[in-house]
């Protein structure tokens, strides 16, 4: 028992945190509960503190709207936690995509998919920030926040919380496209939320580290990493991870058997002395 | 001999790096292009009813964050986010009057809640409070080839259903001269008391509504300023932002007497 718990306790509080918020966002639109109202693009917790997601704002600001003060402080609120602490943590903590991505994921390993496709990747993992750098061009253009016109991720979590309609078609796309066409297709490639948490979260204190004397290179850590370029230093360096891309999913620190993995706080003196 | 020494080669990383830029450019313009046209279609939806005190349709589709605290806030289910399928701008919230219409709460619980100003209180306040009565959710328009009480078959559900009864609609008598003995009792919706609420197209008791909402911007036309009705000082007022075009042409250059004595060559040229 204390074997399963250690090997998954990360992924297991990840899924309270990820339905969890869901069942509250649910619960105040079915059964009228005050504790956490709204979705994710915008939300109020315990009818106080206002959330909102500051890519959509950002959105919104380049298709020209005016934004009024509650989302401002929404966003302050959501860009200083991941800005300084979290990091990307929004997407493995806290997106309901990151479940479909998961089980396709892990799908893929079951059905050894990822053997069979050992193949180049036809898209770069760099084109989320060109999805971003145009939904904002596309915003600016049309007038309206282009990427939640299409996002996936606000249907799923609109649509459980709201209805559904034909979003588990976008889903099971996403589902299908990341279980046959390309590992980690959407996440780790595509989604331009995911880019903009990257960036905004590049320099937050919780930080994923390596000790390199107690690894054995069996690679357990790579297999499972969505975001697998950020532990480039495993088995070489002893090294916090420091890419943005690195969603704090702590599956790594959970799966190594040798504790070579933890979660530390960020040091910066450390970094200087040994990553530049 | 040049193209072998080419082949050879290395293809510097300046090179590589000006065609991956071109080549995400290329992409982006393809995609942009694509992404634009779906956009342009999906947020044409004119006939959407907002929540009151929602602001002008193009303002609200950039303004509007789709967190559905007001489709939360509403007591009776008026009000729904658009799903995929809906052919409506996605997330964004509105209703459909002929299954629920807005019962227009006094307290407006759907408004306040808003954090984007997608829907602006200050629009449904009057001197301090709010006032339901001035959201402008839509315009309820009567099609009188299909409302009984224009056959003459007396109904007046719609008129009783309204919330403001007697100022939004009112009925007319007329004189039905098919039997010379009855009246009509006509209802007739008045733009400037009509809220859009809906709860006359929900009454309505023909098969399809024969009084329904549209937005106002549908439902009503515009006299412009070459049209001012001069016995009303009020409507007179518009006169003040009309302004008058002058289009010069080759004939009107001069006064109409000088060119007719100038001799009439030039204009039969053509």
């Amino acid at each position: 028992m204390s074997k399963i718990w250690n090997n998954y306790r990360y992924l297991i509080l990840r899924r309270v945190t990820q339905i969890g918020i869901l069942v509250l966002f649910f619960g105040a639109n079915a059964w009228g509960w005050k504790i956490l109202e709204g979705n994710l693009s915008s939300s109020i917790l315990f009818g106080v503190i206002p959330m909102s997601d500051p890519y959509a704002v950002l959105q919104m600001v380049v298709a020209g709207a005016v934004i009024a003060s509650d989302l401002l402080i929404g966003v302050g609120v959501v860009a200083l936690f991941y800005f300084l602490i979290g990091g990307r943590a929004f997407c493995s903590w806290v997106c309901p995509i990151n479940m479909v991505t998961d089980s396709a994921n892990y799908l893929r390993r079951v059905l050894d998919i990822d053997r069979a496709q050992l193949e180049r990747s036809p898209i770069s993992r760099n084109s989320r920030y060109w999805i971003l750098g145009l939904s904002l061009i596309v915003s600016a253009f049309m007038g309206i926040a282009a990427f939640e016109f299409i996002s996936p991720i606000s249907m799923l979590h609109r649509g459980i919380v709201f209805g559904m309609g034909f979003g588990w078609a976008a889903i099971g796309m996403i589902f299908l496209f990341d279980l046959f066409v390309l590992k980690n297709g959407w996440c780790g490639h595509i989604c331009p939320l995911g880019g903009f948490y990257s960036l905004l979260g590049k320099f937050s204190f919780i930080r994923v580290h390596h000790l390199e004397e107690n690894c054995t290179l069996c690679m357990k850590c790579k297999v499972v990493c969505p975001e697998k370029q950020v532990l480039h230093m495993i088995g070489k360096e002893s090294l916090p991870v420091i890419s943005g891309e690195c969603t704090n999913c702590a599956r790594c620190i959970e799966v190594c058997d040798d504790d070579a993995l933890r979660f530390s706080i960020r040091d910066f003196i450390q970094n200087k002395k040994m990553g530049e | 001999m040049s193209n072998h020494s080419k082949a050879k080669q290395p293809v510097s990383d300046r090179r590589k790096f000006i065609l991956n830029m071109a080549k995400g450019t290329g992409y982006a313009v393809i995609g942009g292009f694509l992404w634009s046209a779906y956009l342009d279609d999906a947020k044409a939806s004119p006939l959407i009813l907002r929540p009151p005190a929602a602001i002008a349709e193009k303002d609200f589709l950039k303004t509007c964050i789709k967190c559905g605290l007001c489709v939360e806030a509403c007591p009776y289910d008026t009000l729904s986010l658009a799903k995929p399928g809906d052919h409506r701008p996605i997330g964004t919230p509105f209703f459909t009057p002929r299954q629920t219409p807005c019962y227009m709460c006094e307290d407006i619980p759907c408004v306040p809640v808003c954090p984007s100003g997608a829907l602006d209180e200050a629009s449904v306040t009057k001197n301090g409070k709010l006032d339901i009565n001035s959201a402008q959710m839509g315009l309820a328009v009567i099609d009188e080839n299909s409302c009984i009480a224009f056959w003459g078959i007396q109904c007046d559900a719609c008129y009783r259903a309204c919330p403001i009864m007697g100022q939004a609609i009112t009925i007319e008598y007329d004189q039905n001269k098919r039997t010379g003995k009855h009246a009509y009792l006509k209802p007739v919706v008045h733009a400037d008391a009509c809220t859009g609420c809906g709860m006359c197209e929900h009454a309505c008791v023909t098969e399809k509504a024969s009084i329904f909402v549209l937005p106002r911007e549908i439902s009503m036309g515009k006299a412009g300023s070459h049209y001012i009705r001069g016995w009303d000082k009020k409507d007179e007022a518009r006169l003040k932002d009309a302004h008058a075009i002058h289009t010069t042409t080759e004939v009107s250059k001069k006064k109409a007497v000088d060119k007719l004595n100038a001799g009439l060559e030039g204009l039969l040229d053509e």
